[in-house]
């Protein structure tokens, strides 16, 4: 009976059960969020950056929703760090999936990329890319 | 009822007349049908969203296209004379069904969806206005309520939503002070598609009638699923969807009193609807033709026909039955659990559908984790997103079953589902 439950394997369900930098922080660089509409899940991200404004030093979120979303975001807050704004912006749906470490069906990637997204958006907005006008809240669908 | 009871049809029977109850599945999603990575054989529990089809159905459809397909009204060929004929029929079919008077009150349509806006769009903007009021309730599918809701903003009436109680019942005495003079229709689902609760229609209706307001009853959940007899209950309008009572996609059904349907404008204008035309002015065909503009879905009207035919075969009150026993049995065995939360009402008194949530894993979680065990089932909020705000829930679970289904069928939802507890405890 049953494959089982691919998709939630330890790592997806330690993060999800004990997230990993959860919270606000107090003076971040920058903050963004977003919301997955068809699960519901809402992420928001906080990013502070080194002294130069290019390396990222902290990031923390708070969030709702999907074990798939919530783990994402905390695992990708650990992995961020120490990455560059330019890196940032290179991440991919693969790169998520990839850091997962499971198959996630199709129906989920919404879920598994909302904190990317949304760290990305974070990003472009500070930069000055994007504005802040049209993307008040990243929204991520199928 | 015990487990060892047997079931009120031939489930064994019927089961052999639905090919796509023998897949397998598991595998990758990419490419449709069952593939060597499919392995698990499936559990189909998500039949309030859409049924599956039996063979007499893609039959009758495989019948019209290799031997009379045409375009209905439209020619004297005999083809199309065929066509036309087989068209018209399912109409009868239909008001026989649903103890309509005639083909006259039957309008078929897209789906559900569009027998509501035809009536929001064709009767609520010609006749609601300021002081004016639509009854509704909380636990509207979105087709009603999104529906009316823009139709009274655009005509300044005033949308009112009777509450539901803990149990996910409609407070009637809320009822009885939302319905009052300023109130012009009472629409209402009949079984909620996330609640699983029978609503009562003919009592609405009839407070509806005492303020000389009409009544809408939304049977996508009722008609497919137990007896429905549009004078009993004497709704003004019903409106439900083939796909989920074994038919195709693509075709449902508007039922409205005749009297009622003729005073009405058309909502959709073109060929096939009107009677004579000149490049100032155009008359209407008779009903129910006034409101079926354009090419209709033949094919699928057809298959309409016969999967009505096979439901008669099993029989409606058998059909109901069957669901209450998997209703209750699927109720009694999530129960068992303190950490699910079943929505509505006790198994005894509802649809066959059970919506529920388990403590501490989200509504897609367990959905997720049920596709892995192959059973198919609903996570999200049911197009009722005001509901699940009421509920306080962002999106729940829900299994609903059908003439197919089985004990051991929930016996394996329920086994998922305790996986699931589990993985996330
Ligand atoms: C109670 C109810 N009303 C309306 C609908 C809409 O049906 P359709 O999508 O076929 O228009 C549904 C089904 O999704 C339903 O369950």
């Amino acid at each position: 009976m049953g494959t089982g439950s691919d998709m939630y394997r330890q790592q997806i369900l330690d993060h999800y059960k004990s997230p990993r930098n959860y919270g606000e922080l107090e003076d971040p660089d920058f903050s963004h969020t977003g919301e997955n509409p068809s699960c519901g899940d809402t992420i928001q991200m906080d990013v502070k950056l080194d002294e130069d404004n290019e390396e990222i030093e902290y990031v923390s979120f708070t969030g709702d929703g999907c074990a798939i979303s919530q783990a994402s975001a905390s695992m990708l807050s650990e992995r961020l760090v120490g990455m560059t704004l330019a890196e940032l912006e290179d991440l991919e749906t693969d790169d998520i999936t990839d850091m997962l470490g499971v198959t996630i069906s199709p129906m989920r990637i919404p879920c598994a990329v909302l904190g990317n997204q949304v760290a990305k958006d974070g990003a472009k907005i500070y930069q000055g890319e994007l504005d802040p006008e049209d993307y008040g809240e990243t929204i991520t669908e199928e | 009822m015990s487990t060892q009871d047997a079931y009120p049809i031939d489930v064994e029977a019927i089961r052999a007349d639905f090919p796509v109850l023998d897949r397998n599945v598991g595998g990758d999603v990419t490419t449709p049908g069952e593939g060597e990575d499919d392995t698990e054989p499936l559990v189909y529990l998500d039949n309030a969203a859409t049924s599956q089809t039996p063979k007499a159905v893609v039959d009758s459809i495989v019948d019209y296209y290799y031997s009379y397909n045409a375009n209905v009204h439209r020619g004297i060929h005999q083809l199309s004379q065929e066509a036309s004929v087989a068209y018209e029929e399912a109409h009868d079919t239909v008001a026989d069904f649903i103890g309509a008077d005639g083909r006259e009150e039957i309008i078929f349509t897209k789906n559900t969806t569009e027998a509501m806006n035809l009536v929001a769009y064709a009767w609520g903007l010609a006749e609601l206005g300021e002081g004016d009021s639509v009854v509704t309730t909380q636990m509207e599918h979105h087709a009603s309520l999104v529906t009316w809701q823009q139709i009274c903003k655009r005509t300044g009436a005033e949308l009112r939503f009777i509450e539901i109680d803990d149990e996910g019942r409609l407070d009637m005495e809320h009822a009885a002070e939302l319905i009052d003079d300023s109130t012009e229709m009472v629409s209402l689902v009949h079984i909620s598609n996330a609640l699983g609760t029978i609503n009562p229609v003919e009592k609405i209706t009839e407070m509806a009638h005492e303020v000389d307001a009409y009544s809408f009853v939304d049977g996508a959940q009722s008609v497919p699923t137990r007896p429905v007899d549009v004078g009993e209950i004497d709704a003004d309008f019903l409106a439900f969807s083939s796909h989920k009572m074994l038919g195709p996609t693509g075709i449902g059904v508007l039922y409205g009193k005749e009297h009622l349907l003729e005073s009405m404008q058309p909502y959709l204008y073109g060929g096939d609807m009107i009677r004579k035309v000149t490049y100032e002015d155009s008359t209407w065909e008779d009903l129910p033709w006034k409101f079926e503009a354009g090419t209709p879905s033949i094919a699928q009207a057809i298959a309409l026909d016969a999967a009505i035919e096979y439901l008669e075969d099993i029989g409606m009150a058998n059909v109901q039955a069957h669901e209450e026993l998997l209703a209750e049995y699927a109720y009694d065995q999530l129960n068992r659990y303190d950490d699910v939360t079943i929505y509505g009402p006790p198994g005894d008194d509802r649809g066959g559908l059970v919506g529920f949530n388990v403590d501490g894993v989200h509504a897609h979680d367990l959905s997720s984790i049920l596709n892995d065990f192959a059973v198919a089932i609903r996570a999200g909020d049911h197009c009722t997103q005001p509901l699940h705000d009421t509920l306080g829930a962002a999106a729940s679970a829900r299994a609903s079953f059908y003439v197919y289904n089985t004990r051991e069928e929930i016996d394996a939802l329920v086994e998922a589902v305790d996986d699931a507890r589990q993985l996330f405890a």
